[in-house]
C-alpha cells in the first residue's frame, strides 16, 4: 500500500501543527465557537451529544497493522476503548476531548494517517472498493486513482469553501461494492480498446434529496481524469447553490440545470482547465502504482479447505469471497454481532484484527462501507485459524450481506443531528432475526438505518430502509422498501405511516414473511419486490 | 483598507466600480466582483484593468476562489484583491488562487498571516501561484 | 422551567448550569427563568462553557428532566452503551431518557 515520502509527512506533519495553532488559539479565546466550527470541522472534529467526535480518514478504506494497531492504542488513550468504522471507509472516536486532540493527530500523523477534510464543505475522503486489488471482476486496482485523488483534493485552494460537502468514490469493477452512484462524483475505471479511463458520474447522493448520478462522461483517458474532475469540480464551486444549504450539493445543480447543460459547461471548462498541466505525468502514476503492486503470492497455495467444522462452513460460505489469485481468498470481518453496534469494534478487537492483518493477509486491511472490516489477501490454508482466532474475539460473525449486517448511522445516542435513535432499532432486528439458519434462508437482504434526513445510515439504499423521525418529540420510524446501492443501483420508496421501534421491526418481519411466501428460485428480497410491487407487503403490514 | 499587499508597483487607491458599470463602457480601471459576477466577462478587458477587487461578503462562500484562478488563468497580471470577511485561516488559499493584496473587514495580526504564509512547504496541486506541486518535485 | 446546557470547552463533557457553576449532573441544574441569555452570553464569554443553549425542562422529585429526548440523552449518555453513561449500575437508567 501507499507509503509517505517527506513530502507528504510534511505536508500532514504540518497540519498537525495548524491544528495545534487553531486549538490553542479557541483554548485562548482568540476565536469565537462560530469561527473556530468551520476550522475543526476541516480536521473532522466534531461536537456531538456527549463530546467532541473525530473522524480519521481511511483513504479509500486502506491500512496495515501499525496503522490499524494505533487506532486502538488512540481509542484507549484518547477515547473509551472503542472506535467506530463508519460507512465512508473512516473510523469515528466519540469522546474526544479538545485538548488532547492536536497529541492525538501527532500520533495518527507518526503511522502516515490524518483527520484532514473528513468533514466540512471540501472534497472528503476518497472511497473505493474494499476487495481493490483482490476482486477477480476488477479491470485494474482502483486505488492509485484513489491516491492521486487524495493528494489533488488536499488543501485544494480552490476547493475549500464549495457550496457543500464532495463526496468521491473511485471503483474498477462492474459489481459495485462502493455505492459508487450515489456519490457526489463516481468513477468506474474502464478499458476501452485496451486504453485506460473512468466513467465519470456527476451528482449522485443520499440526504434529504436521494438522487442517482447520472453519467456524465462514458470515457474520460485516464490522463485526462484530473483535469476533467477540477472541471467538474470547478463548475460546481462556481454555480452550485448557495442560498440554501439542502439545496446545496451538486445533485441538486446538475438536477436543476440538467444532465445535458451539466455535460455541455463540464466540457467547456475541460477544454481550458486541461491547458493548465494539472494532470501528473506518467512517471508519477507509475510511482505511486508500485505501492499496489499485489503481494507475493504464493503460485502453489492449496485451493483445499477442510470444512469439517460446521460453524466454520457457515461463516466460510457467507463471509469468505473469491480472491483472483488461486489459493487465497477474501476474508469479511462482519462488525454486526447480534445485539451489538453496528460498525464499533473495541481497541482489543482492533488489535486482534491488526494481528491477523499482519500474520496471514500481507499487512493489509481494508474498511466497508457496509461498516466491515475485510482481511483482503488470506491463503486458503490459513483461513480455518483465522476464523478461530475471530471466533475467540467475538469477530467471527457469519451473517455478511443478511438482514443482520446492518447499516446503521450512530443515531440519536451519539449525534446531535439525529431525530431518532437508530443503534436500538438495529439491535432489536438483529436478535429477532438471530436464527442463522432463518437469516440463510432469507439470503442478501440489505437493511440500512438512519436517525434522520441526513441519510448517513444509507436508508435510501437499503434493500429495506428505515429513516427514524421525530414525530412530536416521539421516535417513529418510516419504512422503505426497494433501495440498492450496488451496480443494480435504486432508491428506496417509503411504504407508509411509520412505526414505534417494536412496531417496525414487527413490519420488517411481516416483510420478510411476505417475500418467503412470493419468491421465485433464487429471487432476493429486492428481486421479489421489484418483480410484485409494493402492494402485498402493504397488505401485510398495514392489511 | 488594504492591510496585506503583496506587490512592487503602487497601490491603485481609486474606487472600485461593479461589473455591471464597467461593462456598460465605463473607462474604470478598477472593478469590483461579487460573489455571483462571473469573472470571464472581464476577460477581454484584461489589460486595461489595474485592480479587481472580489469580494468576500461571507468567508463560507468559495466562488472568489474561483473567480480569482480563472483572472490570473488568463494571463491577468494587475493587483487582485480580496476584500471582506478574510481570515487567517483563508487567506493561504486565496493565496494560491492568485489573490496579492488583502482587505480583510476584521483585523488581522500580521504575524499570523506570516505564520499562514509560511506553514506548507509543499502543494500537491498546481493552482495560480509560484508554487511547483509536488508530483512535479518528485520527477523534476 | 427553564434551563441552560452546554459542553465544557476543553474535555467536551455535557454540562448544566447550577446557577453558578456547571455541572455534569442534571440534577443539578438550576431554574433560569428569563435570565438564560444573559448568563449564557456571559459564560460562553468567560469560555466556562462552549454552544450553551436553553431548553425547556420538568421539574420532578429527582431534578429536573428535561423536555426533548436529544437532551435526556445528553444528560445519560448513551443508551446503547449504559457503561459509558453516568449511572452505570442503574440498569433502569435508560428508561428516563424514553
Amino acid at each position: 500500500m501507499y507509503k509517505y515520502d517527506n513530502y507528504d509527512q510534511a505536508i500532514v506533519d504540518a497540519r498537525v501543527e495548524e491544528f495545534r495553532d487553531q486549538v490553542k488559539r479557541r483554548l485562548a479565546g482568540d476565536m469565537t465557537e462560530d469561527q473556530f466550527k468551520p476550522l475543526r470541522l476541516m480536521n473532522g472534529l466534531y461536537l456531538q451529544l456527549h463530546a467532541y467526535m473525530l473522524r480519521v480518514a481511511v483513504p479509500y478504506g486502506t491500512l496495515d497493522s501499525r496503522q490499524m494497531h494505533v487506532l486502538a492504542h488512540i481509542a484507549r488513550k484518547y477515547d473509551r476503548g472503542y472506535g467506530h468504522f463508519t460507512t465512508r471507509q473512516n473510523i469515528q472516536y466519540n469522546w474526544i476531548k479538545l485538548e488532547e486532540c492536536a497529541d492525538l493527530l501527532t500520533e495518527l500523523a507518526a503511522v502516515e494517517m490524518h483527520a484532514i477534510q473528513t468533514s466540512g464543505n471540501c472534497i472528503r475522503n476518497i472511497s473505493s472498493d474494499q476487495y481493490a486489488g483482490a476482486a477477480a471482476d476488477e479491470v485494474v486496482d482502483p486505488r492509485p486513482w484513489a491516491e492521486l485523488l487524495r493528494q489533488w483534493s488536499t488543501f485544494h485552494p480552490e476547493f475549500s469553501y464549495l457550496p457543500r460537502k464532495f463526496k468521491i468514490a473511485v471503483i474498477a469493477s462492474p459489481e459495485d461494492r462502493a455505492a459508487m452512484r450515489l456519490h457526489d462524483i463516481g468513477i468506474e475505471l474502464v478499458k476501452q480498446d485496451g486504453v485506460l479511463g473512468g466513467r465519470v458520474f456527476v451528482g449522485g447522493g443520499m440526504g434529504r434529496t436521494p438522487m442517482i448520478a447520472p453519467e456524465i462522461n462514458p470515457f474520460v483517458r485516464a490522463e485526462d481524469l484530473l483535469s476533467y474532475i477540477e472541471a467538474c469540480l470547478r463548475v460546481y464551486n462556481r454555480y452550485g447553490r448557495r442560498d440554501n444549504i439542502y439545496k446545496a450539493r451538486i445533485k441538486i445543480l446538475v438536477h436543476e440545470i440538467g444532465a445535458d447543460e451539466y455535460r455541455r459547461q463540464v466540457v467547456e471548462e475541460f477544454a481550458h482547465v486541461k491547458t493548465l498541466g494539472i494532470d501528473p505525468p506518467l512517471a508519477e502514476f507509475d510511482r505511486i502504482s508500485a505501492f499496489f503492486a499485489p503481494p507475493a503470492f504464493d503460485i502453489n497455495a492449496s485451493d483445499e479447505i477442510d470444512r469439517n467444522d460446521p460453524d466454520f462452513a457457515v461463516w466460510l460460505d457467507q463471509n469468505v469471497k473469491p480472491h483472483k489469485q488461486p489459493g487465497y481468498a477474501i476474508v469479511n470481518i462482519s462488525l454486526k454481532p447480534v445485539g451489538g453496534i453496528p460498525g464499533d469494534a473495541s481497541a482489543d478487537q482492533i488489535d486482534v484484527m491488526a494481528d491477523l492483518a499482519k500474520d496471514y493477509s500481507f499487512d493489509e486491511l481494508r474498511v466497508t462501507h457496509a461498516q466491515n472490516i475485510v482481511l483482503p489477501h488470506v491463503a486458503k490454508r490459513d483461513l480455518y485459524t483465522v476464523w478461530q482466532k475471530l471466533n475467540d474475539a467475538e469477530l467471527a460473525n457469519a451473517n455478511l450481506d443478511l438482514i443482520s449486517d446492518i447499516i446503521a448511522c450512530p443515531g440519536l445516542d451519539y449525534c446531535s443531528l439525529a431525530n431518532a435513535r437508530s443503534i436500538p432499532v438495529a439491535q432489536k432486528i438483529a436478535t429477532r432475526f438471530a436464527d442463522m439458519d432463518r437469516q440463510r434462508d432469507l439470503g442478501e437482504l440489505k437493511l440500512k438505518i438512519s436517525g434522520c434526513i441526513n441519510a448517513c445510515g444509507h436508508h435510501h439504499a437499503g434493500h429495506i430502509g428505515i429513516l427514524g423521525v421525530d414525530r412530536k418529540g416521539v421516535e417513529n420510524y418510516q419504512l422503505t422498501f426497494g433501495g440498492s446501492g450496488a451496480e443494480d443501483v435504486s432508491i428506496g420508496k417509503i411504504i407508509g405511516p411509520g412505526f414505534d421501534e417494536d412496531g417496525v421491526v414487527d413490519a420488517v418481519e411481516k416483510a420478510t414473511e411476505v417475500y418467503k411466501t412470493l419468491r421465485e428460485g433464487d429471487e432476493r428480497f429486492i428481486d421479489t419486490y421489484r418483480r410484485v410491487g409494493l402492494e402485498p407487503f402493504k397488505e401485510a403490514i398495514y392489511g | 483598507m488594504v492591510e496585506f499587499r503583496y506587490r512592487n508597483d503602487e497601490a491603485f487607491e481609486q474606487p472600485s466600480v461593479t461589473l455591471d458599470a464597467f461593462l456598460d463602457q465605463s473607462n474604470a480601471t478598477a472593478v469590483r466582483l461579487e460573489p455571483d459576477d462571473d469573472a470571464r466577462a472581464l476577460l477581454p478587458f484584461l489589460d486595461r484593468l489595474t485592480l479587481i477587487e472580489v469580494a468576500f461578503p461571507k468567508f463560507r462562500d468559495g466562488r472568489g476562489y474561483s473567480s480569482a484562478r480563472i483572472l490570473r488563468e488568463a494571463g491577468y497580471t494587475g493587483e487582485l484583491r480580496a476584500q471582506g470577511d478574510v481570515l487567517v485561516d483563508q487567506i493561504a488559499f486565496m493565496r494560491r488562487c492568485g489573490f496579492d493584496s488583502f482587505a480583510p473587514e476584521g483585523s488581522l495580526n500580521p504575524a499570523d498571516v506570516e505564520a499562514a504564509f509560511t506553514r506548507y512547504d509543499h502543494a500537491y496541486q498546481g493552482a495560480a501561484d509560484a508554487a511547483v506541486p509536488v508530483w512535479k518535485l518528485r520527477h523534476g | 422551567m427553564k434551563i441552560l446546557t452546554g459542553n465544557d470547552l476543553g474535555s467536551g463533557a455535557v454540562t448544566w448550569w447550577t446557577g453558578n457553576d456547571w455541572s455534569i449532573h442534571v440534577e443539578d441544574a438550576a431554574d433560569v427563568g428569563e435570565h438564560g441569555e444573559s448568563i449564557l452570553a456571559a459564560e460562553e464569554g468567560a469560555r466556562r462553557v462552549n454552544a450553551p443553549y436553553i431548553i425547556d425542562a420538568v421539574a420532578t422529585p429527582e431534578g429536573p428532566r428535561p423536555a426533548h429526548i436529544k437532551d435526556r440523552v445528553r444528560a445519560l449518555g448513551p443508551t446503547v452503551r449504559p457503561d459509558l453513561t453516568l449511572k452505570p449500575a442503574d440498569p433502569t437508567a435508560g428508561e428516563w431518557v424514553i
